[in-house]
């Protein structure tokens, strides 16, 4: 009797442990397992795409909290809050997606798993990567992760943005400021520019007797007449630019000095920003996804790395043809990778993309410009769509300015609550 | 058993749903137009002819704009169409 009930029990409880082991594993195999590596712009909207489309979703990121990097140049302006800047996952792990906070340090790409710093091992049917960038510390004499320190690059937005906006605020009225810029390509070609000119505003309206020192490692930028426009209607005196024909490539750096050194000459500064030139994060390197420019190829139908089978790079670390590295653009590539890889996963043929994008850059309080672009596969690239895009017109009135630059808060929190919010 | 294959039948419905493969261009849209109450108008808020006629007209200059004219070069009027369609089909979802 006894046993009798004990092997019933027993029986039972085989049954029970059969159902909860077997059927995830049946689940799985309906829905494939798509991993994202990196939670920025790119990343989170692409996880929210994918779980949207039906994959699990593994969402691997090495920060708790996101801080974003458009904007946060009005935080070194001294006119926003980086509270406003600062996103957590919450909103992603309640729609269902599995959000992994560690750092991932390998991929098998034969055997499709991604390997944590913590040594967990996690399998995927295809892989996103969406890492940003990476500084380059080993591409500028002088500049180091020490020298980060005294010269902030806050070109990854949080600690560093705070920092450089710290030593604004401490130096003296009078004070020389210096930025360093690099040669293309890196993350968001016209922030710089829009740096320098709320910089410059901010010197105008509470330090007026310094002055800012732009040092530029080439002649041509995004938005350039534009930009130039402003700052000799608004910043004249206050905002010098010096581009790489009259000597402004730096060379090399000398923190102990707060020295800045030119093909041409020494510029000594009581702030020094340096905006070193970057690469893919690192992750895209281990994957073998990175090619010898330290960015990596892509397919621009299906967004997958030329290299590396069932990888796909979206975003700043990739090398997305006439599409620039900011985050509407890895907006735009992260929802048509996700349409990719689900048609892919289900056996069909990728959509080929059109692509948008629009940056805008804040000049002044209520000073908006924008560069604009529509982008398809031409030529094994993402190519200009002819007779299309191109940056706001050189004269416009200052209502047409004032609503651009509400247009860029509007996009802010659009495209924000996209990848980070509850909706 | 039963459960189980509700299980499945729940998994396989977005994956069917998705087969409605966006638009070229179209999921690019959300970008900047989403959330209801910005400067910038929800199109989920807007029925597909509007849509389709403000895009014409910011293609032709006919309509006042700062960056939708760029945009709209860069789309035919089949491609805005389509979309309109989509954007405008979406607004019906739960």
């Amino acid at each position: 009797m006894t046993v009798s009930i004990n092997r019933r029990k027993a029986i039972a409880g085989i049954a029970a442990s059969t159902t909860t082991l077997f059927a995830p594993a049946v689940l799985a195999q309906t829905k494939p397992r798509v991993i994202v590596i990196g939670g920025g712009f790119g990343g989170a909207s692409c996880a929210r795409a994918l779980h949207a489309g039906g994959m699990a979703v593994t969402l691997i990121e090495a920060d708790a909290r996101y801080v974003a990097c458009p904007f946060s140049n009005l935080v070194i302006h001294g006119s926003r809050d980086i509270g406003l800047q600062t996103f957590g996952y919450e909103g992603l792990r309640k729609s269902g997606i599995d959000i992994v906070i560690g750092r991932a340090t390998t991929v098998d790409t034969d055997r499709k798993n991604v390997g944590l710093a913590d040594g967990k091992t996690l399998a995927y049917d295809r892989l996103v990567l969406a890492p940003g960038i990476d500084i380059r510390f080993d591409a500028l004499p002088g500049y180091s992760e020490a020298a980060q320190e005294i010269m902030p690059h806050a070109w990854k937005a949080g600690t560093q943005t705070l920092r450089l906006r710290r030593q604004l605020e401490a130096m003296d009225d009078g004070g020389t400021v210096i930025m360093s810029i690099p040669a293309n390509p890196y993350r968001c070609p016209p922030g710089p520019y829009e740096r320098a000119s709320l910089i410059a505003h901010y010197l105008k309206t509470s330090k007026p007797k310094s002055k800012l020192i732009v040092l530029d490692a080439k002649d041509t930028f995004s938005k350039q007449r534009l930009f130039q426009n402003a700052w000799k209607e608004m910043y004249d005196g206050i905002l010098e630019y010096v581009p790489l024909a009259s000597g402004g490539k730096t060379t090399e750096v000398i923190p102990a000095e707060m020295t800045v050194v030119t093909e041409f000459a020494r510029h000594k500064g009581a702030v020094v920003n340096v905006i070193p030139p970057q690469r893919a994060g690192a992750i895209a390197a281990a994957a073998g996804v990175a090619d010898r420019s330290g960015w990596c190829p892509i397919n621009p139908v299906t967004l997958e790395s030329q290299l590396k089978p069932s990888v796909h790079v979206i975003g700043d670390a990739s090398i997305a043809g006439a599409m620039p590295k900011s985050a509407f653009a890895a907006n735009a590539q992260a929802k048509h990778c996700a349409a990719a890889v689900v048609a892919l996963l289900g056996g069909e043929t990728s959509p080929s993309p059109k692509l948008i994008n629009t940056c805008y850059s804040i000049v002044a309080p209520d000073y908006g410009i924008s560069v604009a672009g529509v982008y398809q596969p031409a030529n094994g690239i993402l190519a200009d769509v002819p007779n299309s895009g191109g940056a706001s017109p050189v004269n416009a009135s200052a209502a047409f300015r004032a609503q651009e630059a509400a247009y860029a808060d509007a996009w802010f929190t659009t495209i924000t609550a996209y990848a980070f919010g509850n909706a | 058993m039963t459960r189980f294959l509700t299980a499945a039948v729940f998994c396989l419905l977005p994956f069917l749903a998705s087969a409605q493969v966006a638009p070229p261009g179209a999921e690019s849209c959300g970008g900047c137009h989403g959330v209801p109450g910005t400067a910038l108008p929800a199109l989920s808020q807007l029925k597909s002819d509007q849509i389709a006629i403000a895009m014409a007209d910011f293609r032709k200059g006919a309509r006042e704009a700062t960056v939708m004219d760029r945009i709209a070069k860069g789309f035919s009027e089949p491609e805005t169409e389509a979309i309109a369609k989509w954007l405008a089909a979406r607004e019906h979802r739960p």
